[in-house]
């Protein structure tokens, strides 16, 4: 079983339209929406959800007001600010370190759990769909991160699957990190234009600090040629394999307000046509084992 | 007045709106706080005259004092430290920099030292002051940059705030203490996904919004119908334009090609002045 990520750096260059129709595209896969704080995977490949887990990220800090005294020693060491003056928690700012546990002299705090999202195994008309959604404003996303990709590669088992693909969120944080680690692959979609090309640099480094093989993929490659040759020459230069050139059609849009895969959609368009070859050849590299 | 721009989806229009208002309001303090990808300045092109490290604090542990008891390992909610039996291991990656550790430790083998994950850049272009932060490629932990970035916020300037994307912690860290809040989003399906997302984050803290919705004319009404709905402004329109697009590809904000933008701009500011009272 190979896993594959679709990463960007900068965020709307196309990774969830893509991933979705690398999806449907693929067969014996199983696809996976590791971007927990704002996941759109499941508005083109509709779900249907078969088993909820609620997730417990970090815990939270609660104080006894019978037993606290406002001495105010909490306050001081807590190096989130997460107690007020009042000597109030607040949910917001706390990391549930337990630093006000111990430290209180009195005894009057203690760590309880709290749900911060929920975790889903789902089914689709082209298999298994893993996702999550991290509940608004929640800490801890690498970690629910981590949970979308053991229930990805423990149903990708069980369902003899031969690909994992990733939608990754944007930047190159906790979520994105617990995104690429121990994948055999990184897709980076990029766009020509500065900011693009300023974040396919980050997101390169980042598979490479994590040796992931990476490969390139330029969406929307028709608003500015000059960049797009700038980005080809450079992956040609660093000897990253470049697979797909994506030219911009509102069609794609059209096909995102109908909750539809572009490929499905619209088979015909030249978009849907650059991501079936670009798909041939990620499943070839990867199954070649250059992975 | 502190405002931040912020949008839930990414690649939304964020950096492009926070700029180009920046540039037609002129004298204000501009704060890039997506620092794991930080665009504004490849539009602003401002001079940056230093640079200086991000550190946090992470545990260092004197060995000779340390007896491997376990008790940092067991007290650490975020498994940082494991200890064998025969040594102590750390990893940075995992750390929040509690200092719970130092505290738990009955030999007072642990003690604090600084550990790099970034680097802020200070610069300016014209009557901006321009601040962003950097993340170290292969650090998680942005939220620590991000406050570092806010702790150089100027009382006496308006200060605009580029966010990262998403509603988690990032998010948090860079709109708190906001007199407002711009959304920026695209009128399609996953734009007003995520905008119902990031409104609700919004709610919660009670930071007062409006929408600018950018690339009007692609997608759908829908994005409309839920602001009204919801009785909430959508303060601007930027249509879908390929120059606009151009512009933007090459590094160059469009107010500077386009005048007529920024009278836009400047009532938009002052319109967000009426609304957070300020």
């Amino acid at each position: 079983m190979k896993q594959l990520t679709i990463l960007s750096g900068k965020g709307g260059t196309g990774k969830t339209t893509i991933t979705a129709s690398l999806a449907v595209l693929t067969e014996k896969a199983v696809v996976a929406d590791c971007d927990v704080d704002a996941p759109d995977l499941h508005m083109l490949l509709h779900p249907e959800i078969i088993k909820t887990e609620e997730f417990a990220g970090v815990k939270l800090a609660v104080v006894d007001k019978e037993k606290c005294t406002k001495c105010g020693l909490c306050r001081e060491k807590c190096r989130f600010h997460a107690i007020t003056e009042d000597i109030e928690v607040q949910p917001i700012s706390c990391e549930g370190c337990a630093v006000c546990v111990i430290i209180c002299p009195v005894d009057a705090i203690s760590l309880v759990e709290r749900v911060s999202g929920h975790a889903y195994i789902s089914k689709t008309e082209n298999g298994f769909m893993i996702h999550a959604m991290l509940s608004p404003g929640e800490a801890n996303s690498g970690k629910l991160v981590t949970l979308v990709r053991q229930n990805a590669k423990k149903t990708a088992e069980e369902q003899h699957a031969d690909f994992v693909i990733i939608d990754g969120p944007p930047g190159i944080g906790c979520p994105v990190i617990s995104s690429v680690t121990g994948v055999d692959a990184g897709l980076v979609i990029t766009e020509p234009t500065m900011s693009g090309i300023h974040d396919l640099e980050r997101a390169l480094q980042l598979l490479n600090y994590f040796k992931v093989k990476p490969f390139v993929c330029i969406n929307m490659f028709d608003i500015n040629q000059e960049n797009t040759n700038r980005i080809e020459n450079f992956c040609k230069e660093s000897e990253i394999e470049f697979v797909g050139r994506i030219p911009f059609n509102p069609v794609v849009t059209k096909a995102m307000v109908n909750g539809e895969t572009i490929v499905k959609y619209a088979p015909e368009s030249d978009v849907a046509g650059e991501i079936a070859r670009m798909s041939k050849k990620l499943l070839s590299a990867l199954n070649n084992g250059s992975g | 007045m502190i405002v931040a721009v912020a949008s839930g989806k990414g690649g939304t229009g964020k950096t492009s709106v926070a700029v180009n208002m920046a540039l037609s309001v002129g004298k204000l303090q501009f704060l890039d706080c997506d620092v794991e990808e930080p665009n504004a300045n490849l539009l602003l092109h401002s001079t940056i005259n230093k640079t200086e490290p991000v550190y946090v604090l992470v545990p260092a542990v004197d060995e000779g004092l340390c007896d491997l008891c376990g008790k940092c390992a067991e007290f650490c909610q975020y498994n940082a430290i494991f200890v064998a039996a025969q040594k102590l291991t750390f990893f940075s990656e995992l750390c929040h920099s509690c200092g719970g550790c130092t505290i738990v430790c009955p030999k007072n083998a642990i003690s604090e030292e600084r550990h790099r994950i970034g680097v802020l850049k200070y610069g300016s272009v014209g009557d901006l002051e321009v601040v962003y932060g950097e993340l170290d490629v292969g650090k998680p932990m942005a939220v620590p940059v991000i406050s570092e970035v806010k702790e150089q916020i100027r009382s006496d300037r308006n200060v605009i705030i580029d966010s990262p994307p998403g509603t988690s912690c990032p998010v948090i860290e860079a709109v708190t203490g906001s007199d407002f809040c711009i959304l920026v989003t695209e009128p399609t399906p996953f734009g007003l996904h995520d905008l119902k997302i990031t409104i609700q984050v919004l709610e919660n803290m009670g930071i007062p919004f409006g929408v600018v919705v950018n690339r009007s004319g692609i997608g759908d009404k829908e994005t409309y119908d839920y602001c009204k709905k919801k009785d909430i402004s959508i303060l601007l329109e930027i249509p879908y334009q390929r120059r606009i697009a151009e512009l933007y590809s090459k590094g160059i904000p469009f107010t500077l090609q386009m005048p007529e933008w920024k009278r836009k701009f400047q009532k938009l500011f002052e319109d967000i002045r009426k609304l957070a009272h300020k």
